[in-house]
């Protein structure tokens, strides 16, 4: 710590990192279990849709479900099989709700499906090279899940000129970047590669928490090289993994509340990405598995294991080797900001990062108590947001005074929750009032289409009764002339 | 336990990891930092000061558990919180170590009830509720609020033992005139109107004198300023508090006192003076780095901390009142939400007006 740094306010906070000794076992590659689940929304945007039917053979890396609209990424099958339902299992959310998904019962081939790999993608254009990656449905896979096709193809609309690539793995607990990091840098690096040329940066920097030196050593020297690809160690503090603070962190640069990285000339994979993105290209494959990390004092062998995308959770922890103690809550994601799972039936999907199952002692529940104003949360935040001041706000109900604070700047990254000393849960009071005002401002639209919709129909009531009346009145006239006709002819022949 | 087992999922949110920072925690470890000071006032002052302090203590956690019962919010966390203990403890330190038992009483009374659960318990009140008591006290009793004495270590043999404590404190037997003796800054403001300057004033054999080791007459827990200083050191440590305030309110006082004492010696007390008597070490570490009732962002903490230092100086100086801290912090409370409002911290990507930033070519 510098002289000058005592002066600096610093945000985030530094959670005990639990990610040894996950991090070192070797990883695992989890069998192919009997049957798949494959969920049709696992990415940010419209769910995919689904092309195959009951009864039909897929091969492992056939499309079932394609891409629909412009934010969204198609779904391929994790295995070969047959398809044996297309229809509603538990979603991997905290609601358990219902989605739909397509079950694969597994022929235990894993005969793999054609593939068109590309040798020398350098000599493709950025465009090609970003519609091969969105057609084997690669999608960020530090947990955003947005898909990358469509971060690669900003490239083209805007000035890209650094690449960041997010090494960082600051949740607690999870390790399958940092392992992936260590297995296959090489991997990683020749994604970078694609990526860089895909999107046209001069450079890449991958930014690493200085808790992973054998990450960093390891991806040094597959970077060495590549003079346009930098590995920079961040100092291991969470949330540096989010993009405007490692982007803050690595480039210098601020993004604006109401721009995206790639308006001040930026774009942020995470390192899983850049190696699905290497696979989809040079082996011409899709995503169709994933390293996780399994953690938590509740698992028997916590580590790092190769699952297959619609893998139920249950499967997989029965093959890590269960439980040791009850779990008393599952989470799928990180403890700080991952989200709880209502059993182990759910599938892994795409931006599965990792399952913790935790004991009651882990999670240490207590009772919320009263604010004391330490301000603890306003130091921990990373945006420079006043929490205590917001969650006042939203406690009386009032939605606009947390607004005009800053809530649509909150990252929900859950800085706030874990300093109170009186364990507020403060993030939860910003999710429920961003709920809140999502659900408003989607009232006030439907209120003014249906307003619209009302006028439009009024005038078209009046308009109707307008031109009736007006064809009554025409009709008369015409009848009254008529008349009038066959008077004046009466009158004349009548003469 | 078998494959098939299946969690259950309370409903519960992110994140899923307690933090080790807690209240009571928080609580425990400012008490600890200042045991050292208070044992050394107990020592200096003796049985009296104990009675005093366990009568103070005692009388807000009684006004405490008696207000929260009657808001019907009897529960463990409320009353286990610590809170209370540190009100009363902290208003101990700031009495005259051998006022009777009915200023600790009232003075629990007043903190608690007015000063705190009023406006609604902890977290709520806008004045730092020890001060609120010790001024009330202050206007209300100005003569047991002033009566000081002359520190008698407990082992020394003129000290008063446990029995003739009890009298004194309930009144029975009076504090015999030999052991009361002006504080520092009393002196000072009583010759200064009787037109007496401090050169002359200060000259007498009897005259109180800066004891760097707190042997002279003041309240229990300001003769041990650095012990003060040294728990408020620990807090910084330990992260409890942050040095903005204290580091503000000091300067708050030292820069107006330096520049007084070096114009004119004679009407103006010098900065060890002003430093180390009174509430200042107190007042800067324990009483305005109070969370509840102080600014929470870095330069708010700045301008309050500053502001209750000049705030200070100039009651000690121009004023009424010999002493000023506790006016001072009540003052610079009443400023804080205010203060707040003014230094909002930038929020990223923003400008300090809350404007987005624009993007620079």
């Amino acid at each position: 710590m510098g002289f000058m740094d005592f002066f600096k306010s610093s945000w985030g906070v530094h959670p005990d990192d639990h990610k040894r000794p996950a991090a070192d076992a070797a990883a695992r590659r989890v069998p192919v279990p009997p049957r798949v689940y494959i969920p049709f929304s696992q990415h940010v945007g419209a769910p995919a849709r689904p092309r195959v039917v009951v009864g039909q053979h897929v091969l492992k890396g056939e499309c079932i479900a394609e891409a629909q609209g412009n934010i969204s990424a198609p779904i391929h099958a994790s295995t070969s099989g047959k398809v044996t339902a297309i229809g509603e299992i538990t979603a991997p959310h905290p609601s358990g709700l219902p989605i739909l998904a397509v079950t694969i019962d597994s022929d235990g081939d894993e005969r793999w499906i054609g593939t068109e790999p590309i040798h020398d993608p350098f000599s493709l254009a950025p465009a090609d090279l970003a519609r091969k990656v969105a057609e084997a449905g690669v999608v960020g896979l530090g947990g955003a899940t947005f898909p990358s096709a469509v971060k690669l193809a900003l490239g083209l609309r805007s000035k890209i000129t650094q690449l960041i690539i997010n090494g960082s793995e600051c949740e607690p607990y999870l390790s399958c970047d940092d392992r992936l990091m260590r297995d296959s840098p090489e991997g990683i690096i020749g994604g970078i590669r694609i990526m860089l040329h895909a999107t046209g940066a001069n450079e890449a920097l991958v930014g690493i928490e200085d808790n992973k030196p054998e990450a960093i050593a390891a991806m040094r020297k597959a970077a060495a090289p590549y003079s346009e690809i930098r590995i920079c160690p961040v100092p291991a503090r969470y949330p540096m993994g989010s993009d405007r603070q490692l982007i803050l962190e690595l480039a210098g640069k601020e993004v604006p509340s109401d721009a995206r990285a790639a308006d001040v000339g930026v774009i942020v994979h995470n390192v899983g990405t850049a190696f699905a993105t290497r696979q989809a290209i040079y082996e011409g494959r899709p995503l169709v598995s994933r390293l996780m990390t399994l953690n938590g004092d509740a698992m028997a062998n916590p580590g790092n294991y190769e699952v297959l995308v619609g893998t139920m959770v249950s499967d997989l922890i029965a093959f890590s080797g269960g439980y040791k103690s009850p779990a008393a809550r599952l989470i799928m994601g990180g403890p700080m900001m991952g989200s709880v799972i209502p059993h182990a039936h759910v599938p892994v999907v795409k931006g599965t990062a990792g399952i913790l199952a935790f004991t009651a002692a882990e999670l240490a529940e207590e009772e919320a108590r009263n604010c004391i104003r330490c301000g603890s949360c306003i130091r921990a935040c990373p945006m420079g947001l006043l929490p205590l001041e917001m969650a006042n706000n939203i406690r009386a109900d009032k939605l606009d005074g947390a607004e005009q604070l800053g809530l649509g700047d909150c990252i929900s990254c859950g800085c706030c929750s874990y300093v109170c000393p009186s364990r507020i849960p403060l993030v939860q009071y910003f999710t429920h009032a961003k709920g809140q005002l999502w659900a408003q401002e989607r009232g006030k639209l439907r209120n003014e289409s249906t307003k619209k919709l009302a006028i439009r129909r009024t005038e078209r009531i009046e308009r109707e009764a307008r031109e009736k009346a007006e064809a009554a009145a025409k009709r008369k006239a015409d009848k009254a002339a008529a008349a009038a006709a066959a008077a004046a002819k009466k009158e004349t022949t009548g003469a | 336990m078998s494959q098939l087992s299946i969690a259950r999922a309370a409903p519960a949110a992110a994140p899923h990891v307690p933090g080790k920072a807690s209240v009571s925690r928080t609580m425990f470890l400012v008490q600890a930092t200042l045991v050292p000071a208070t044992f050394y006032g107990f020592w200096l002052y003796g049985w009296p000061a104990i009675f005093l302090f366990l009568l103070t203590v005692g009388s807000c956690v009684f006004w405490e558990a008696a207000c929260i019962r009657m808001a019907g919010r009897l529960t463990k966390p409320q009353l286990t919180d610590g809170s209370a203990i540190l009100t009363g403890w902290l208003l101990a330190l700031t009495l005259p170590p051998w006022a009777p038992w009915w200023v600790a009483v009232v003075g629990g009374l007043l903190a608690i009830v007015f000063g705190k659960q009023v406006f609604g318990g902890i977290g709520q009140n806008l004045f730092n509720p020890a001060m609120v008591a010790r001024v009330a006290l202050l206007v209300s009793f100005p003569v047991p609020l002033t009566l000081w004495v002359m520190p008698t270590p407990i082992t020394a043999a003129g000290a008063p033992g446990f029995i003739e404590s009890i009298h004194l404190i309930t009144g029975t037997v009076a504090i015999p005139d030999a052991v009361t003796s002006a504080s520092l800054l009393g002196h000072a403001k009583t010759e200064l109107n009787r037109g007496i300057d401090l050169v002359h004033a200060f000259a007498g054999d009897h005259a109180p004198v800066i004891s760097w080791i707190g042997a002279r007459a003041g309240s229990l827990g300001e003769s041990a300023s650095f012990l003060i200083a040294a728990g408020g050191l620990a807090m910084f440590f330990l992260g409890i508090i942050s040095w903005h305030i204290p580091v503000a309110m000091l300067l708050g006082v030292v820069i107006p006192a330096a520049i007084g004492h070096a114009v004119n010696p004679a009407r103006y007390l010098d900065i060890s003076a002003h430093l180390l008597s009174g509430g200042v070490m107190l007042g800067a570490f324990y009483i305005a780095t109070d969370y509840v009732t102080s600014p929470s962002t870095d330069k708010g903490k700045l301008i309050f901390g500053f502001g209750c230092g000049f705030i200070t100086y100039v009651i000690r100086t121009w004023g009424g009142y010999p002493e000023g801290v506790a006016f001072a912090v009540v003052l610079m409370n009443s400023l804080t939400p205010v203060i707040d409002r003014l230094t909002k911290p930038r929020i990223l990507g923003r400008d300090k007006r809350g404007r987005p930033l624009q993007i620079k070519d």
